[in-house]
C-alpha cells in the first residue's frame, strides 16, 4: 500500500488534479481510498457526484466521540469503486480543524479504513497553518507528498512553505517529496520556471497538466474527467500524471527549500519579474514616476 | 555576620555547581545571600523557570479560579475545557464562608464544562451556552457565573466573551465573567491574579452599579484576604473593633455586591500585595480611594498595621486602635509566655507564594524563632523589596526554587522547621524535618489576628516539638 498526499496553494486545483489523477490510477487496475482533510469536505465530490454529506467530524459530534462510530458510517463508494472519506470539521471561525483532521486519521487507521487497498491519498487544505494539517506528512502516513502549483509566484511561494514542512519531518518520519504538478495558468514560461523551482527545491516537474476548459464542464457534472469525457486528451494528461506517480514508487527526495529573496531571484531570472533597485522598494507608483 | 554571608554564599555556589552550565547561568540569578542596607535581595524573579526542574509555581488558570475569582461564595465559577483542571483544583483552598452550599453558595462545589474531542474540533461555545442555561434552573439563587478558561480555549479560539455578554442579556443582566487566564500565559499564577483583577475592573466596576448603599466616614474594604481557615474573619473583627465598617471582603467570604460596592469605601486595606495589587491601584485612580499595606500575623507587625490603618482615619479610630492592641495584650503575652521558652532560637526555613514569604515573618520573631531562608514561588521585585524590611542579615533568598534546591539548601542550613506547601510536605519529612504547610495552615488557622497568633503558636509547637522526631533518628 502506498500512502501519498496532495498540498498545494488554496484554489489551485488540487482536489481536482487529485480526483482525475486517482480515477486514472483506478482505471489501472488499482484500489484506492481518498481520504479529504479539508473542513469544507469537497474533496470526494467529482468521484462521489455530490458533496459527501457524513463527514467523520459531523457524525462523531451527534454520536458522542469518535469511538461510537462504524467504518461503514463514513465510508462511501464512488466512481470505479473508489472509497472516500471526508474528516470535515468545525464551519469557519470556530473550534479546531487541525485537531479534527488528527481525530479522523487515527479513526480511519484504527479501524481497518486502509485494509486491501493500493492507494491511500490525502487532500489537505491550502497552506500547512497548524500541525493538525501537517498530520498527513507526519510518521508512518504519506510517503511522498506531491505539491500542486502554478507559474503564479503565490502559488510557487506556497509550494516552497509546504516544502519546509517537509523538510521538518524527512529526517524523522521518511517522508518525501514526490514532485511538483503543474497546472497551468498560462503565465510567462510557466514550464521552465517551474522545472526551474522543481530542481531547487530538489525534486522534479512530474508532469505539466495543461489548461482545458473540459476541466470545468467536467467539473459542473461533479465528474471527473476522466469518467465525463474518458476519450480527450486532458483524460490522457491524467493517465499520464498517474503512470508517473505509480512509477515514482520510493524515488521521492528530500526537499530543499529556498528563501524568498531566492525566489524572487528566480522569477527575475525568468524575466518575470525586472529587477527592482534597492531604493525603490516601499515606494508608490507617483513617487517612482518623480524618481 | 559578614562570616555568615560567606559561608551561605558558599552553599549556594554548591548547589550551583551540579547544574549544567546554560542552567547554572539561568539559576545563579535567583540565588543570594539579603546583605542589609540593599534595597532589594539581589534575586531576579518572574522569570519563566528552566525547563525540567522541579518548579513549585502554578499556572494562571489557578491564580484567577485557585485565588482571586474561587472564594467569591454566591457566584458560580466554570472551570471551561477539560475535566482534569477542574478536578484537581475542586473545593478550593480551604476558603471558608458562611452560606448554604448549593443553594446560596458555591465554592466547595467544581463545575466544569468536561471537553470532549467534539467540543476542541467544534468549538465549547454551545456547550458554554447550554451550562449558563442549566445553572440558572438548578441553582436560581447564584448572584453570577465567571468562566475560567483552561489552556485549550485559548488555543481554539472560543468567544467566551461573546457567550456572557449574550448570556448576560437572556438571563436579565446578569453578571457573567469571561476570564482568559489560560494556563500556558505568563511565566507563573501570577499573571492569572492580574488577569482576574482586570476582569473585575472590566466586568464589574464598568458594567454594574449595584443597589444602593448607606455609606459612613469609617467604610473600609479588606483586599487580599481569601480568609484561609478564617482568616479574613479573624482580621475582621479587629478592623470593627477599631470602629471601622467592613464593606467587602476580597474575596474570602465575599460576594459579587459586596465587590460591587468597594469604589463607595474610604480606604483599601491589602493583605495580598502581590494578587490583588492592580485592583487596588485602579481603585485609586480612578475612584481615588487610598489603599493600605499591613500585616496581621504576629502580635508586634499586627500592632504596626492597626496604627498604620488608623492613621487615615480621625482620633477617634486612632484611640481605639490603641484600645484594641491593649486589649489583646494579656492573650498574646499569655501565647508568649507559654511558646516562647519552647520556641527560642529556633530557626525556620520559609518558601511560599503571595506574601507569606515575609508576611510571617515576623510572628515567627515574636516567639523567638529566626528565619533563615525565604523565597516566593511567583514574586516580583517589588515584593523582594518589600522583604528588605523583614529579613535580616544573611538570610538565603531563593526565587522560584527548584525541589532540588530547597533540599540542599535544608540539608547544608539544617533549620528546626521548614515552612512551605504541600507538595514539600512529605520530602522534608521523610528526611526528619518538622514541617508546617503554609499555604493552608495545615489544615489549620486561621493564622491572622490576635486570635490567630496563638494557633499559630500552638502549630509551630506541635510541629517543632513533636516527640516523634526523636524516634526517626536513622540507626546508620
Amino acid at each position: 500500500m502506498r500512502q501519498i498526499a496532495f498540498y498545494g496553494k488554496g484554489g489551485i486545483g488540487k482536489s481536482t488534479t487529485s480526483q482525475n489523477t486517482l480515477a486514472a490510477l483506478s482505471e489501472m487496475g488499482k484500489k484506492i481510498l481518498i481520504v479529504g482533510c479539508d473542513p469544507k469536505a469537497d474533496s470526494t465530490r467529482l468521484i462521489l457526484h455530490e458533496k459527501a454529506q457524513n463527514t467523520v467530524l459531523s457524525l462523531a459530534a451527534e454520536a458522542g466521540t469518535v469511538e461510537d462510530l462504524e467504518i461503514e458510517d463514513v465510508m462511501k463508494t464512488g466512481f470505479r469503486d473508489i472509497r472516500c472519506v471526508e474528516s470535515g470539521g468545525p464551519e469557519p471561525g470556530v473550534g479546531c480543524a487541525g485537531r479534527g483532521v488528527i481525530t479522523s486519521i487515527n479513526f480511519l487507521e484504527e479501524n481497518g479504513a486502509y485494509d486491501g487497498v493500493d492507494y491511500v491519498s490525502y487532500d489537505v487544505l491550502g497552506d500547512v497553518v497548524c500541525g493538525g494539517f501537517a498530520m498527513p506528512i507526519r510518521e508512518n502516513k504519506a510517503q511522498e507528498i506531491y505539491i500542486v502549483t502554478s507559474g503564479e509566484m503565490m502559488a510557487m511561494y506556497a509550494a516552497n512553505n509546504i516544502a519546509k514542512g517537509i523538510l521538518k519531518y524527512a529526517n524523522s518520519g521518511g517522508v518525501r517529496l514526490g514532485g511538483l504538478v503543474c497546472n497551468e495558468r498560462q503565465t510567462d514560461r510557466e514550464y521552465d520556471l517551474i522545472e526551474a523551482l522543481a530542481k531547487r527545491l530538489n525534486t522534479q516537474l512530474i508532469h505539466f497538466v495543461p489548461r482545458n476548459n473540459i476541466v470545468q464542464h467536467a467539473e459542473l457534472r461533479r465528474m471527473t474527467v476522466l469518467e465525463f469525457a474518458p476519450e480527450s486528451s486532458q483524460a490522457e494528461e491524467y493517465r499520464q500524471l498517474a503512470k508517473k506517480i505509480d512509477a515514482n514508487a520510493g524515488k521521492g527526495t528530500i526537499p530543499t527549500p529556498i528563501t524568498m529573496d531566492d525566489l524572487e531571484e528566480l522569477l527575475m531570472d525568468f524575466g518575470i519579474m525586472k529587477s527592482v533597485d534597492e531604493s525603490l522598494i516601499g515606494k508608490k507608483v507617483d513617487e517612482v514616476a518623480i524618481a | 555576620m559578614s562570616n555568615n554571608i560567606e559561608e551561605a554564599k558558599k552553599i549556594i555556589e554548591e548547589v550551583l555547581s551540579v547544574y549544567p552550565e546554560k542552567t547554572r547561568k539561568k539559576r545563579e540569578k535567583h540565588l543570594n545571600v539579603f546583605q542589609e542596607g540593599k534595597p532589594d535581595c539581589g534575586v531576579k524573579s518572574n522569570i519563566k523557570t528552566v525547563p525540567g526542574v522541579m518548579t513549585i509555581r502554578g499556572c494562571a488558570y489557578a491564580g484567577s479560579k485557585g485565588v482571586v475569582w474561587g472564594p467569591i461564595k454566591d457566584m458560580i465559577h466554570i472551570s471551561h475545557g477539560p475535566v482534569g483542571c477542574g478536578q484537581y483544583s475542586w473545593a478550593a483552598r480551604r476558603n471558608y464562608y458562611i452560606g448554604t452550599t448549593g443553594v446560596d453558595s458555591f465554592v466547595t462545589m467544581q463545575f466544569t464544562s468536561d471537553f470532549q474531542e467534539k467540543d476542541i474540533v467544534f468549538g465549547g461555545d454551545k456547550k458554554l451556552e447550554k451550562i449558563i442555561d442549566e445553572i440558572e434552573v438548578l441553582f436560581p439563587l447564584n448572584n453570577g457565573i465567571t468562566i475560567q478558561s483552561e489552556c485549550p480555549i485559548g488555543l481554539i479560539g472560543d468567544d467566551i466573551e461573546a457567550v456572557s455578554k449574550k448570556k448576560s442579556k437572556e438571563h436579565n443582566g446578569k453578571t457573567i465573567v469571561p476570564v482568559r487566564c489560560e494556563g500556558f500565559r505568563g511565566v507563573s499564577q501570577s499573571l492569572g491574579h492580574h488577569i482576574a483583577n482586570d476582569t473585575i475592573r472590566d466586568w464589574v466596576f464598568d458594567k454594574k452599579t449595584g443597589k444602593p448603599i448607606e455609606t459612613t466616614p469609617y467604610d473600609v474594604a479588606i483586599i487580599g484576604d481569601y480568609n484561609i481557615g478564617g482568616d479574613a474573619w479573624s482580621s475582621r473583627i479587629l478592623l470593627e473593633e477599631m470602629g471601622l465598617r467592613v464593606v467587602a471582603q476580597w474575596s474570602g467570604d465575599g460576594s459579587i455586591e459586596e465587590l460591587i460596592n468597594t469604589p463607595k469605601v474610604k480606604l483599601n486595606v491589602l493583605h495580598c500585595y502581590r494578587s490583588m495589587n492592580y485592583i487596588s491601584r485602579h481603585m485609586e485612580e480612578k475612584y481615588g480611594i487610598p489603599w493600605v499595606e499591613y500585616n496581621f500575623f504576629g502580635p508586634s507587625k499586627i500592632a504596626e498595621s492597626l496604627r498604620k490603618i488608623a492613621s487615615f482615619f480621625d482620633d477617634t479610630i486612632k484611640e481605639n486602635a490603641e484600645k484594641v492592641i491593649a486589649k489583646y495584650e494579656a492573650l498574646t503575652k499569655a501565647t508568649i509566655e507559654k511558646y516562647k521558652p519552647r520556641l527560642a532560637d529556633k530557626t525556620v526555613m520559609l518558601f511560599v507564594g503571595g506574601l507569606r514569604p515575609r508576611h510571617v515573618i515576623g510572628a515567627y520573631e515574636d516567639l523567638g524563632m529566626n528565619v533563615i531562608g525565604t523565597g516566593y514561588e511567583f514574586g516580583h521585585n517589588d515584593d523582594y523589596q518589600r522583604t528588605t524590611h523583614y529579613v535580616k542579615d544573611g538570610t538565603i533568598i531563593y526565587d522560584d526554587v527548584t525541589g532540588y534546591e530547597f533540599e540542599k539548601f535544608v540539608e547544608a542550613l539544617k533549620p528546626d522547621l521548614v515552612a512551605s506547601g504541600i507538595k514539600e510536605k512529605y520530602v522534608f519529612q521523610k528526611m526528619g524535618y518538622p514541617f508546617r504547610q503554609m499555604h493552608s495552615w495545615d489544615y489549620s488557622g486561621p493564622y491572622h489576628g490576635y486570635d490567630g497568633f496563638t494557633i499559630f503558636a500552638r502549630d509551630m509547637d506541635m510541629a517543632i516539638n513533636n516527640p516523634v522526631w526523636q524516634m526517626a533518628k536513622a540507626p546508620f
